[in-house]
């Protein structure tokens, strides 16, 4: 107690040299909580968007599918049964048969994932209920990002060539019905939705699915003939993209933490150095050297407390509107990469992850303090009290 | 009726007569154009929105399972092979080295910015094993009379569900082809000229692929040698010789 007492009225006394490294290392603190707060709110997002709009709480694949292996969709189709019909009248699965076909914009040729998707659905969010089926017309409904690279609106027309499953081309336009903004883009780029029914006349594969999006309200249960993938596994690529950008995140936020603390460690050098009369009165008074190591040590380890401290007076609010308004990543028009990003983030700060940042702060900034310190377990007290230089 | 009985008789023997001979057609068609094996050299002219470009290939292809391209020119795409065995597609590219095979999506994707596709190089069976022909009569095209054939698939798993071609009525050479989704929609036109005879078969060296989906002018593509019947080393159809 008494050591923690002198240490801050020293530290407190040293003044503004105290407080710009105190200021360095709360930088070092706040940026770490707000860098790992925004990764883990977009890792929420993009989880919580992906299942809304692409994965449910899992899949059910024809076994032959794969989604990363464009050879498989031809050969990955199968009936719909009985028993999975019912489900699909609950509203508990929703189908989806998989293409792939040509789209002619304007002239132009590119290659599209035709998906028919049920229009009663209610697993996914996306707005099936405008494919209308009764008037004769083909309808599609498509994203925002697949739209402006087709440079397509509601009411326009597309004409599209597929091959049906013997193979034999056919072509037909289909009037786009909606245009749905969405933030996951293997959703929206390249992806032309048809009700599911249109879908499986124009490939010839009646009541057939690709796959079977489960929602929240099925009781998980296994389906013969068909393989569940879990969310664990339909999300694997989005967690590796996430661990990835929290690694590199790391090695700007070490960096900065590395700064401050040679700050501090470059405080504790000199003030060992210049308090060395301090230090043998210590030892004259009785206290051990481990005791003046501890003092010192704790000292410098109060510029972390400090710097939570003066982080928090200014990050809670700072992180708090942050949290409030989210930060603006502009819709990703182009999607260039392949990763869901919405329009806004909202960091996400949890407990563990302020626990963890002031850990670190804390426990590095006490070892930089004990490494120069050591040195005070060296000095012999008669030469200390005279100042002289060891 | 006995009227009735006879117009009924003859308009069925008409009919047969006419599929007969469409057929006959067909077969002289056939075997102008196929053969056991065959080696073309041929410029491919892409006509892109703003300038033509023109690649030059040697080709290699047996029968309608396999066939090994080399691309000679430009200087950019020279070095790069293509070899397709049965529905399987690979394409080397010297400027990486590797030997990459064309699937799904890529298949639609057009050959070095033509209007030919991968997944059209894929099928060239013969017209008589997969179309039902019937004459739909006659129109001269560039000076020469064709018989207008229409073609319906008679097996299921064919490219096109229809054809329209117009046969030289005199060298059994297709002058012009159509070919229609199940739709009905016309996707692809063919239009074949500079017919010469090679090995005593007549066969048109200049054809013309219009995607018909498609803006543009169409990939022209022009022979300038072909042999037909000739001993191709058995090794030229397999991986190895995509690096060689």
């Amino acid at each position: 107690m008494l050591s923690l007492k002198l240490a801050f009225k020293n530290l407190l006394g040293a003044g503004l040299r105290t407080w710009l490294n105190v200021l360095a290392l709360s930088f070092a603190f706040v940026l770490i909580i707000f860098y790992n707060g925004m990764i883990d709110g977009w890792n929420r997002q993009a989880q919580r968007d992906t299942a809304a709009w692409e994965t449910g709480v899992g899949q059910f694949w024809h076994p032959a599918y794969d989604k990363y292996d464009p050879f498989t969709i031809e050969d990955s189709h199968a009936p719909i049964s009985e028993d999975i019909l019912k489900e699909i009248e609950n509203k508990t699965l929703a189908p989806v048969l998989v293409s792939q076909a040509t789209a002619y914009p304007q002239g132009r040729a590119m290659s599209v994932t035709l998906r028919g998707i049920d229009p009663e659905q209610e697993v996914l969010e996306l707005p099936s209920s405008k494919l209308p089926q009764s008037d004769g017309i083909d309808y599609a409904i498509i994203g925002k990002s697949m739209a402006h690279s087709a440079n397509l609106e509601v009411g326009d027309k597309l004409l599209l060539r597929w091959r049906d499953k013997n193979g034999t081309f056919d072509a037909r336009e289909v009037e786009i019905a909606d245009v749905f903004k969405c933030d996951v883009p293997s959703v929206d780029n390249g992806q032309v939705y048809i009700a599911l029914s249109n879908l499986q006349e124009m490939l010839a594969m009646e009541n057939e699915a690709t796959l079977l999006v489960a929602g929240e309200t099925f009781e998980m249960r296994e389906l013969e003939g068909w393989d569940f993938k879990d969310n664990e596994f339909l999300l694997a690529d989005l967690q590796a993209i996430i661990d990835s950008k929290k690694m590199g995140g790391s090695v700007l936020q070490g960096l900065l933490l590395i700064i401050a603390l040679i700050a501090i460690f470059d405080t504790q050098v000199l003030s060992i150095f210049r308090r060395q009369k301090e230090i043998g009165t210590y030892i004259a008074l009785g206290m051990t050297r481990a005791q003046v190591v501890g003092i010192f040590t704790v000292e410098g380890g109060a510029h972390s407390i400090l710097a939570i401290l003066l982080g928090a007076a200014y990050g809670i609010p700072l992180l708090l509107l942050l949290n409030k308004n989210g930060i603006g990543m502009g819709y990703a028009e182009d999607m260039a990469f392949d990763i869901p990003v919405a329009e806004a983030i909202f960091p996400y700060y949890s407990f563990r992850l302020i626990l963890m940042t002031i850990m670190i702060v804390v426990v590095t900034a006490t070892i930089v303090s004990y490494l120069p310190a050591r040195k005070i377990s060296k000095m012999k007290p008669t030469e200390a009290l005279k100042g002289k230089l060891q | 009726m006995k009227k009735i009985m006879i117009t009924l008789l003859m308009t069925a023997i008409v009919l047969g007569l006419n599929a007969q001979e469409a057929k006959e057609i067909l077969e002289t068609v056939d075997k102008n154009m196929s053969s056991k094996n065959r080696i073309f050299e041929s410029d491919m002219v892409i006509h892109g929105r703003r300038s033509s470009r023109t690649i030059t290939s040697k080709t290699y292809s047996e029968g309608d399972k396999q066939s090994f391209t080399e691309y000679l020119s430009p200087a950019r795409e020279q070095g790069t092979k293509m070899l397709k065995q049965e529905n399987k597609l690979w394409i080397y590219s010297p400027s990486t080295d590797r030997i990459i095979q064309i699937s799904g999506h890529m298949l639609r994707q057009s050959v070095m910015g033509s209007d030919l596709s991968f997944e059209d190089m894929m099928d060239d069976r013969k017209l008589t094993d997969i179309y039902n022909a019937t004459i739909a009569g006659h129109e001269e095209i560039e000076g020469r009379d064709t018989y207008i054939l229409d073609l319906a698939a008679i097996v299921d798993d064919v490219a096109y569900h229809s054809q329209r071609l117009w046969v030289d009525s005199e060298r059994f050479v297709p002058l012009k082809q159509e070919m229609f989704a199940k739709s009905g929609k016309l996707l692809k036109r063919t239009t074949l000229s500079d017919v010469q005879k090679v090995q005593g078969r007549w066969f048109p060296m200049t054809m013309v692929y219009k995607d018909m989906l498609k803006d543009g002018k169409g990939t022209e593509f022009r022979i300038s040698s072909a042999k037909f019947d000739q001993d191709i080393p058995e090794y030229i159809f397999t991986k190895a010789a995509l690096k060689q």
